[in-house]
């Protein structure tokens, strides 16, 4: 393997506290800075580096639905559950994230294999596809989940399949896409008319706009008035991108700010764009745990790739959703409520035994709020 | 003679008959060939050491069965020497047992006898009983072997125990963390990953011996292999009702494993490691534990990485670079079976 280099670079100690020496000279201790960063992958480096300690008080980092897993309701596991009973015949693949994410019957994909159903863990969805070209007498279904900067990948193998002309690989699609969540949250009555958090910017997904670019952002930025910093994952990256927001806020200003340049331009990836293009469509809706039902936020395949469609070549019942009532998963996504507000946090939700999806994946914020010993 | 180049186990290997019998001699006996073994009973026997006794057993399973810096033969020594020797002990005779599934090559079974002959050899720590069992395709995974190890404390007067830890304590470790895990997922076929990372499978045991001597009031020893450092850490503060910081700045990680962490998502601490052993004692013998570790080959990278503290909740924090402080929290899950 060549050297990573992009690593320590990115964490230097010096940098970084001077960095956060100018995020306390430019917040100005009258005003109040809630930033929301979307992406889960940012909550995990904010919290593994011991952010919230670090920044000053009245500088909060409110953390959004932009972790997949926790995203997913969870009546498309119980699917993929009534799936694998109907078909015995039939492989589920699917991320190591998605193995712990209890369906509403409060089973897992770990449970269900432990009792003999087929389900493999894959790291890739090419994986998926060698499986089904390697088991010709199985059907090989592979559940493929995330938001932009996965499609691509799972755009790339339906189209692999149909070049092949593989008749047993089909894919149960659970791809969202991320500008629709942002203008719900931004619309949600929680936030807008209770007021129990107002959001005074955005760090932007920094992997999801290596594909779409920033230019989505820019309608976010005017039509509600918020700046948006898109931002890297490293430390380095996350504290200039806060740099960035406080600095727009002072000035009144709301514009797309690119702080992650060395990956992310206006226009984006537009090879990946166009295959996704090519093999999804908009799903008229889809329904977010925590968020509801919010239209035009989700993909589904195209009419032409239909032979690929797991929801069209099977039948199988999704069940309605039945959240657990005590789980505030929801609140929490929107920003509303943090981790520790939940009844169930730490005390019959936890890691080993995840009741709500923020606490199954290791981006969702009550598992970072579990693993990193946040306290009142 | 058995057919070495390419011929497989069946099942008449274990049957008790003819060919198990040109298995033990042509392969085990061969390879392993100590006066012990040579004897050909179904148990070794010996004369019983004066002093306390120590005894350890362990169940190797790890897939893939080679991997770079080691394979299940070596790992099944060294595991189970480092089992014996991290109480203090200085580790005297190893028994073996295979579990071999039906039509696995002799040529690799060979290349793992000869492996675990090497390293036993190395380590001073002869096989001196053992059993071949052969199971049915499909029903194992081509080799599992189980070592068992017993030896005697070094010392009588040693204290070393998990609940031992002691408020003030310092924390040690003898070298890089997290090899190991990372040297075993770049090997697993489906995630099409390359490193240069090798295992750090060792027999610690001389190591210790030398630890030992410097500074016999060492309070715990535990060789921090599934769960990582993490759990072995956690483990310690719960048996010994203590907390624990390290300090990240200090820990001995390679920027090849971070670099392989930081793409596949995982932590270093939750890595295993195969030929390492957490040292905890008293703050005022640390520096001395140290000059100790490093003048041993397999301790020259050692370092001080924290210490011990009072916690009721009995959590292990780190100190970040910056100054902030998070939880290492015990791993979740399993990210990776059949890694030893």
């Amino acid at each position: 393997m060549t050297k990573i280099k992009y690593l320590h670079e990115f964490q230097d100690k010096d940098l970084v506290l001077n960095l956060l020496k100018k995020i306390r000279e430019e917040a100005k201790p009258e005003i109040q800075y809630n930033f929301m960063e979307f992406c889960g992958g940012h909550t995990h480096t904010i919290f593994r580096y011991g952010f919230p300690e670090l920044l000053p008080k009245n500088v909060r980092m409110v953390h959004g639905p932009g972790c997949p897993v926790c995203v997913l309701p969870a009546n498309r596991i119980d699917g993929a559950i009534n799936l694998l009973k109907k078909y015995p015949n039939l492989i589920l693949c699917t991320y190591g994230d998605m193995m712990r994410v209890p369906g509403n019957s409060g089973k897992n994909f770990l449970k269900f294999k432990a009792e003999g159903a087929n389900i493999k863990m894959v790291y890739s969805p090419m994986d998926a596809l060698l499986l089904a070209e390697k088991n010709p007498e199985k059907q090989v279904v592979f559940m493929a989940i995330g938001f932009e900067t996965t499609t691509p990948a799972t755009a790339f193998i339906i189209k692999q399949a149909a070049q092949k002309n593989l008749k047993n690989f089909f894919v149960y699609c659970q791809h969202v896409l991320t500008p629709p969540a942002i203008g719900h949250i931004l619309e949600a009555p929680q936030i807008r008319e209770i007021d129990t958090v107002e959001i005074h910017g955005f760090i932007g997904p920094g992997h999801v706009s290596a594909v779409i670019g920033t230019q989505p952002f820019e309608y976010f930025a005017e039509e509600f008035q918020k700046p948006v910093a898109v931002t890297g994952f490293a430390p380095l990256d996350i504290l200039q991108g806060i740099l960035m927001l406080i600095k727009q806020v002072n000035e009144n200003k709301f514009e797309v700010e690119n702080q992650y340049n060395r990956a992310v331009t206006r226009t984006g990836n537009l090879k990946s764009q166009e295959i996704v293009s090519e093999v999804f469509q908009l799903r008229e809706k889809f329904e977010w745990r925590g968020l509801g039902t919010i239209p035009y936020s989700a993909l589904k395949i195209r009419e032409q790739y239909a032979s690929f469609d797991a929801e069209k070549q099977f039948e199988f019942k999704i069940p309605t959703e039945n959240e657990h009532k005590g789980c505030e998963c929801g609140a929490i996504l929107r920003g509303a409520k943090t981790p520790l507000d939940c009844k169930l946090f730490g005390k019959i939700c936890t890691p080993e035994n995840p009741i709500g999806s923020c606490m199954v994946s290791s981006e969702g914020a009550c598992s970072a709020y579990f693993q990193y010993g946040i306290k009142k | 003679m058995l057919d070495f180049k390419n011929g497989k186990i069946n099942l008449s290997h274990g049957s008790g008959g003819r060919n198990m019998a040109k298995l033990i001699d042509e392969l085990f006996l061969k390879s392993f060939d100590n006066e012990l073994l040579n004897q050909r009973n179904d148990q070794a026997l010996f004369t019983a050491t004066s002093g306390k006794m120590v005894m350890s057993t362990d169940g190797h399973v790890v897939s893939p069965i080679f991997f770079p810096g080691g394979d299940i033969g070596s790992l099944s020594v060294h595991g189970t020497v480092n089992d014996v020797a991290v109480a203090g002990a200085k580790p005297l005779y190893l028994s073996a047992g295979f579990i071999i599934e039906e039509g696995y090559p002799l040529a690799d079974l060979k290349k793992i006898v000869e492996s675990m002959a090497a390293a036993s050899r190395k380590a001073g720590v002869p096989i001196v009983t053992g059993d071949t069992k052969i199971v049915e395709k499909g029903k194992g995974d081509g080799v599992f072997i189980t070592t068992t190890g017993i030896g005697v404390l070094l010392r009588d007067d040693l204290q070393i125990s998990g609940n031992n830890a002691k408020v003030g304590d310092k924390i040690l470790i003898n070298g890089f963390i997290g090899d190991h895990g990372i040297s075993i997922l770049s090997k697993r076929e489906n995630l099409g990953f390359e490193s240069t990372i090798k295992s750090d499978s060792a027999a610690l045991h001389k190591l210790i011996e030398k630890m030992v001597e410097a500074v016999p009031e060492i309070n715990v020893m535990r060789d921090p292999t599934r769960g990582g450092v993490a759990a072995t850490l956690n483990e310690i503060c719960q048996l010994s009702n203590v907390g624990a910081i390290l300090e990240e700045a200090n820990l001995p990680i390679r920027i090849e494993v971070l670099a392989a962490c930081e793409l596949l998502g995982l932590d270093p601490l939750h890595s295993a490691n195969e030929g390492k052993v957490i040292t905890i004692c008293p703050a005022e013998k640390a520096e001395i534990l140290l000059t100790a570790m490093r003048s041993h080959p397999l301790g020259k990278d050692a370092k001080i990485i924290g210490e011990i503290i009072e916690d009721d909740d009995n959590h292990v924090q780190i100190r970040t670079e910056y100054g902030g402080t998070r939880l290492l929290p015990w791993p979740a899950e399993e990210q990776l079976p059949r890694i030893c």
